[in-house]
């Protein structure tokens, strides 16, 4: 059941995504899917601060591609840019090209809004809100753009919390405050919130950094799951992690792109030195 | 050697505490003072009759506060119209909507008048309402007490939304709403308890206001029917009784004066539980 | 992270003395068959435990290695280390089984037979020592050399057997002596094999290119 938030756009696709056939695992290696966000010489610079130098790379659709970088390197500035967040802060400039899934996304007459709704963002810290409960925070997306049929916000809220892996922890108790959950739990109330506007890619900053190890394999699992029917873009900064989850991984330095390439590739026998250097922790 | 530059330093300790600790009681005994003062002299005058009865001719035994109480409670509820929406608003627009040099004017003016002495706001209003509508009003009262209220309230609400964490707001335009209806939806409804607040200390501040009263609601010996009419306030009505000559009405002054202490001790009794209630929640 | 960096040295400094033990193993195996001392094959083969050792005292360090999750040059390294362990101490085997033929060969009459078996000892020593120098010196195209030689041991070792078969044939009283022989040339055989590993390793460290079994590329895995 797909309930068009706004009408108006004709670039929405339908959604839920189809899984992916079982036994694509092995194509991945060896080509890259349909590029969900292509980006072409991106520029980013906060006043006389150049952030992001003509950055140009594909993220293949319903894969996992990891950004991996010292700090300072650009990582967050570059997701950033992908669902337009720069817009909020007054000294942004950013010049080049991202198109999702062909129409770029700074074009002109496209909104903002709309592009958030189709790529979603979760943070390194979780962050429900505070005065509402754990059912409320997950529709509060869909609620807020003005929808108010009751039964889609149930189907919709059940849906993503089983999506995000907290249904069965949860269904007890959705009117608690959701910030009486663990730190865990809280970030896959975020994400599970997130996925309630069923957006085509979600991107995340550092999604693991403060949990604990069980619940950041918790995370793991989840965003391998997910991968299935959606594009996930995840910085971090752990590089076991990203080459435990990701099927491609971008390496960042000094705001420029380093090396693109299959996480296998990158972490086994990277092209350039200085990715090598990096990966093996020579520097950064 | 030793032992003796040790007592030195125990004594300027036990010394400098004994100083503070008089200087924090220092600090305690002139509002006790009062309280103890007021109570003491008002609570004999404090019956129903005082809270029911409207203020009797001089002479004659009896009468209350009635109208003043109700007064009050109308004039504030004029100014909470006027002060509210534009102050919560006014707050809104300083926090969350842009960072150019005309939120800088503003709050330069806000804190400016925020110091304005509240007669000269009387003096004014008198000028702006009472003159064209020929005579004092309840509408001149509240909006004088309104107007000295929006500085009060825009910077409360101001600094309550800049309390709410970034986070918040990011989370919420990442979720593609649009940026009015995440600034209520969300971060207005994080910092509602700051809001309330805010203008909860501003109502107990103007409820106290006694010299724009003087020139706008004027006050009156009965009961007002209409909000184009003068209307009695209860620091009006403490002012008349405490420069007049009566025994009698001297007392009723200090009851009047004890009602008003306790409506400020009892708004900001409920500003206090609020706001434990907040920070409890939030751990 | 210089911890890391030490700990990978130990390593491979573990790997380069069990080389040299399992080289002069070889060594001195061939020298006990050929001047026929029994007292040298008796100390080759007392030696082999200590390659074991080796091996179990390399796997080890690899595997510490290993459980900081380390990544390009480096696991490859760690990989590649556990992987020419084992090929080294099937070499000290080797070269034990060698060293009980010579023992045996030389409580019995010499063989007037001339076969190449010192020539093809040579040869398998040299690949050895030529696989563990491209290791040292992370010289793949070297490495890559080196690999045709094993068919010319291969040949070589085909040529003995034969040779030795038809001996036997004519003289029965030397089949005891022969068949001794055959299996020093099979072990060298074996030697080499290992060495061409060895080679192969080196390859897939420099290089991150497996080149082994190069004639499987058309069969899909589970077929």
């Amino acid at each position: 059941m797909h309930h068009n938030l706004d009408k108006a756009n004709p670039i929405l696709p339908a959604w839920p995504l189809p899984r992916r056939a079982p036994g694509a695992q092995a194509a991945i290696a060896a080509a890259p899917a349909a590029a969900a966000l292509a980006v072409r010489d991106l520029s980013v610079s906060f006043g006389a601060n150049l952030a992001l130098k003509q950055v140009s790379l594909d993220i293949p659709a319903r894969a996992v591609t990891a950004i991996i970088g010292p700090n300072g390197c650009g990582k967050s500035t570059f997701l950033r840019a992908l669902n337009r967040m720069h817009d909020l802060v007054p000294s942004a400039r950013v010049e080049g090209q991202v198109r999702l899934f062909g129409s770029d996304i700074y074009g002109p007459g496209i909104q903002p809004v709309v592009i958030r709704r189709r790529v979603g963002m979760v943070f390194q810290k979780a962050n429900p809100f505070p005065t509402m409960s754990v059912a409320d925070n997950v529709t509060v997306g869909l609620r807020l753009n003005g929808v108010r049929d009751r039964a889609v916000l149930a189907e919709r809220l059940h849906e993503s919390l089983a999506m995000a892996i907290l249904w069965d922890e949860v269904k007890d108790r959705l009117d608690a405050p959701a910030i009486s959950l663990s730190g865990g739990q809280q970030q896959r109330l975020c994400i599970a919130r997130a996925l309630a506007v069923q957006p085509e890619v979600l991107l995340m900053d550092e999604p693991a950094s403060t949990l604990d190890p069980l619940a950041t394999a918790r995370i793991e699992d989840l965003i391998l799951e997910l991968k299935e029917s959606l594009t996930l873009v995840i910085v971090t900064h752990n590089m076991q992690q990203a080459a435990r989850v990701s099927d491609y991984t971008a390496f960042f330095y000094m705001g420029q792109l380093v090396e693109y390439g299959a996480t296998v590739k990158i972490f086994t026998n990277p092209a350039k030195q200085q990715t090598e250097d990096y990966v093996t922790g020579r520097f950064g | 050697m030793n032992t003796a530059c040790h007592q030195w330093r125990k004594f300027k300790d036990v010394s400098m505490q004994a100083l503070t600790c008089a200087c924090a009681l220092l600090v305690v005994v002139p509002l006790a003072l009062v309280f103890y003062h007021v109570l003491k002299s008002g609570i004999g005058a404090l019956n129903w009759a005082f809270f029911t009865r409207l203020p009797k001719p001089v002479g004659e035994p009896g009468g209350g506060m009635a109208n003043a109480i109700v007064g009050t409670f109308e004039l504030l509820g004029l100014a909470a119209l006027l002060g509210v929406p534009v102050g919560v608003c006014g707050g809104i627009f300083l926090s969350e909507y842009g960072h150019t040099r005309l939120n800088w004017w503003m709050r330069f003016a806000a804190d400016v008048l925020n110091g304005v002495p509240s007669i000269i706001w009387g003096m004014v209003v008198c000028a702006l309402v009472v003159v064209p509508m020929k005579g004092f009003s309840a509408w001149a009262g509240g909006i004088v007490l309104g107007f000295i209220m929006i500085p009060l309230v825009m910077r409360t609400t101001e600094e309550a939304l800049r309390l709410v964490p970034q986070g918040y707001r990011e989370a919420a335009l990442a979720l593609g709403i649009p940026l009015w209806r995440a600034i209520l939806g969300i971060v207005a409804r994080t910092a509602l308890k700051g809001v309330v607040t805010g203008i909860l200390l501003a109502l107990a501040r103007v409820a106290g206001e006694t010299a724009p009263l003087l020139f706008t609601a004027f006050g009156n010996l009965y009961w007002n029917h209409h909000l184009s009419e003068p209307i009695a306030a209860l620091p009006l009505q403490i002012f008349t009784y405490a420069i007049s000559p009566y025994e009698d009405w001297h007392r009723q002054a200090w009851a009047g004066a004890l009602v008003l202490l306790l409506m400020v001790a009892i708004i900001n009794i409920t500003v206090r539980v609020l706001t434990r209630e907040r920070l409890a929640k939030l751990r | 992270m210089q911890h890391f960096v030490t700990e990978l040295d130990a390593l491979k400094e573990k790997l380069l003395r069990m080389a040299s033990y399992a080289e002069s193993a070889v060594r001195g195996a061939v020298q006990a068959l050929v001047t026929r001392d029994h007292e040298l094959a008796l100390r080759v083969r007392s030696e082999d435990g200590a390659i074991d050792q080796f091996e179990i005292e390399v796997d080890e360090l690899a595997i510490n290695l290993l459980a900081k999750a380390p990544f390009a040059t480096d696991l490859r390294l760690i990989t590649v280390a556990m992987k020419i362990s084992q090929n080294l101490e099937r070499v000290g085997d080797e070269a034990t089984q060698i060293a009980k033929r010579a023992r045996d060969l030389s409580q019995e009459p010499p063989l007037k037979l001339v076969v190449e078996i010192p020539e093809m000892a040579n040869l398998a020593l040299e690949m050895l020592k030529a696989a563990l120098d491209t290791f040292v010196n992370h010289d793949p195209a070297a490495a890559r050399a080196l690999i045709p030689q094993d068919k010319q041991v291969d040949a070589m070792n085909k040529e003995i057997h034969r040779q030795l078969a038809t001996q036997m044939v004519q003289s029965p009283d030397t089949i005891g002596r022969c068949l001794n022989l055959m299996v020093v040339a099979k072990s060298l055989e074996r030697i080499a094999d290992h060495a061409k590993n060895v080679a192969e390793e080196v390859v897939y460290f420099c290089e991150a290119r497996d080149i082994r079994h190069p004639g499987n590329v058309n069969v899909e895995p589970g077929q």
